[in-house]
């Protein structure tokens, strides 16, 4: 008698809604998870919220704090007190040289670059089907993935005085444009490894699939009717792309770009290898911290490079490139 | 509608598009020819002439194995603590709203968003008022953290594409949540994790600009390489190095390519 009652009752129970609780430690957890997803959420966000929290932003708000103590010019040591004498250096005629070439140097090849992926994204997106359309992908990623240091060197083998591209110039006879663009001022000097365009070159060389990413993924939205409507509309092709296509590809752009001018901002391996010996803010940031021991400024000389990244990313926010990543 | 096929692309564009991409691959092949060149004193063009002789140099070169050896270490480690930290992150922001779910995933992205300048000063002036001495281990430290993101990237894309209702269905028809992970999620993204992952280690072998502030005395292969080209002393154990670099790299990029190119192409949308 009692033993079906017993029965009964678990018959009852496991036709009801709520099922019994599950045997063993992975069981039980298990149950726990299912009542309370907050937990597992925690559970789940926790090592990595700690890791990244401690880690990197622990050191990151350490070294913007520093920025805001200065160093005794005498004795070289850091002065624990809160000053903004350390900002105020930077405004100094040779540190303010410094920021200025950088961020030149980010404009022109964040616009060279724009220039140059431009067509391959475009022919990637809207002539290039099957087996062209991966080749074109696979094409773009592995020089953005192969090794960065083993691309910077190929264009000091290419840079070479002794190199390919002297020799590509004096079999095609035209030493004397490479001489006359050397004699140049500022962009020029003794050869192509020591001089600005040779810096220029390799920035836009490393950088340029991070353009050409960003630029085919928003012309591959642009619909292929819209570019028909406006032909029969009677745009000429020059019209169409003015007036439709390049608005359109322009949040791609600016998304590709903001890789390209932060990249370029904050490199201090290149102008170091292919360059003259005039410092960008990267370099600076490396012989202040390391030969000058002046953690102080090379902490505020970050600062410049996450402002000035702050304001772009603001711009660009707006400009809607944040869809087109 | 559009004519697939019958369009055929003005030929300035194919010249500009194929310039483009020549432009981007000839620097790298041009690398394969060097490793074998005669010539050790200068990068001297055309080659003189051509040899094996650099590769067998290299190979008995204790010091490029060392370099070698601690990158594959480096490289291993923070692959593995970036694909348990990145999965998490992943799982939890794309299965639930919660506060704070914007500033998670951008607090993921800011390591490779912000230049990796910052990200190794930062450490380097933690690891000193903190009083942790150079090792291996910091190497990891700062590679583990901009690692997260890559494996981040893929995971995240791959579980918007696994739909919700197999995870029920899985436990309804009575797994509980370890069951649910191992039978049911796992051969789910396990593709993605591992294309994440080969890029992760991708990335993290080729790392330097952080590595230069995290190194103490070792030196990692990037970092032995960044000496030579600094101050050129072995030029031809150099280029054989630099070929023998990209064949390591180039192969995980493939394959990872070839594991996630069923819709997701996320793999390279945040170095």
């Amino acid at each position: 008698m009692t033993a079906t009652s017993a029965s009964n009752a678990k018959t009852v129970q496991s036709e009801s809604a709520v099922l019994p609780g599950q045997g063993g430690i992975t069981g039980s957890l298990s149950d726990k998870f299912w009542r309370n997803p907050k937990l597992l959420l925690i559970l789940m966000l926790t090592p990595p919220a700690l890791w990244l929290g401690i880690i990197y932003l622990g050191s990151l708000f350490a070294l913007l704090a520093q920025s805001f103590f200065s160093i005794d010019e005498f004795s070289g040591m850091v002065q624990y007190e809160l000053t903004l004498k350390t900002y105020g250096e930077l405004f100094r005629p040779a540190n303010l040289d410094i920021i200025i070439r950088t961020v030149s140097m980010a404009a022109i090849v964040t616009f060279a670059a724009a220039c140059v992926a431009f067509p391959i994204g475009y022919f990637a997106a809207r002539y290039a089907r099957g087996k062209w359309k991966a080749l074109f992908y696979i094409g773009v990623m592995l020089p953005l993935w192969s090794s960065y240091l083993v691309k910077v060197y190929a264009w000091k083998l290419i840079l070479a005085k002794e190199g390919i591209l002297t020799w590509i110039f004096t079999k095609l006879h035209l030493t004397w444009l490479l001489e006359a663009w050397l004699a140049i001022p500022i962009i020029g000097g003794y050869s192509l490894s020591v001089s600005y365009t040779g810096t220029f070159l390799v920035f836009l060389y490393v950088w340029l699939p991070f353009m050409v990413l960003p630029v085919q993924a928003a012309l591959e939205r642009v619909p292929g009717s819209f570019i028909e409507a406006s032909g029969d509309l009677g745009a000429t092709p020059g019209q169409t792309f003015r007036h439709v296509i390049f608005p359109l590809a322009l949040p791609g752009i600016v998304a590709g770009s903001i890789f390209t001018f932060s990249l370029t901002l904050g490199d201090y391996i290149i102008p170091q290898i292919v360059g003259s010996s005039r410092l960008f803010i990267g370099q600076a940031v490396y012989a202040q911290q390391g030969t000058a021991g002046n953690i102080p400024l090379a902490a505020a000389f970050t600062v410049v490079p996450i402002v000035i990244m702050g304001f772009y990313l603001w711009g660009a926010k707006r400009m809607g490139a944040f869809d087109a990543l | 509608m559009r004519s697939d096929g019958k369009q055929r692309a003005p030929w300035g564009l194919k010249l500009a598009a194929g310039l483009g991409l020549a432009f981007m691959h000839l620097p790298i092949a041009l690398i394969f020819v060097y490793a074998f060149t005669t010539e050790d004193k200068s990068y001297q063009w055309p080659p003189p002439g051509f040899t094996l002789k650099w590769l067998e140099v290299t190979w008995n070169r204790p010091d490029v194995w060392e370099a070698l050896k601690l990158s594959l270490q480096t490289a291993t480690i923070s692959t593995l603590i970036a694909m348990v930290l990145g999965t998490l992150c992943a799982a939890a922001v794309s299965r639930t709203k919660f506060f704070g779910r914007e500033t998670i995933s951008l607090l993921v992205i800011l390591p490779i968003a912000l230049p990796g300048i910052i990200t190794g000063i930062a450490l380097r002036s933690a690891f000193s008022i903190a009083d942790i001495p150079f090792s291996i281990w910091t190497i990891i430290l700062g590679h583990a953290t901009f690692c997260v993101v890559v494996v981040y990237n893929n995971a995240v894309a791959r579980f918007r594409r696994t739909s919700g209702s197999l995870v029920e269905a899985s436990m309804d028809l009575g797994a509980n949540s370890f069951q649910t992970f191992r039978h049911v999620i796992l051969p789910n993204i396990g593709t993605a994790l591992l294309a994440g992952g080969m890029l992760a280690f991708a990335l993290s072998f080729d790392e330097v600009i952080v590595t230069t502030f995290t190194a103490g005395q070792q030196s990692t292969l990037p970092i032995w390489m960044l000496e030579e080209l600094v101050r050129p002393r072995q030029r031809p154990v150099t280029n054989v190095v630099a070929m023998v670099v990209v064949l390591v790299t180039v192969l995980p990029i493939l394959a990872a390519y070839y594991l996630t190119r069923d819709g997701d192409q996320v793999a390279g949308s945040g170095k």
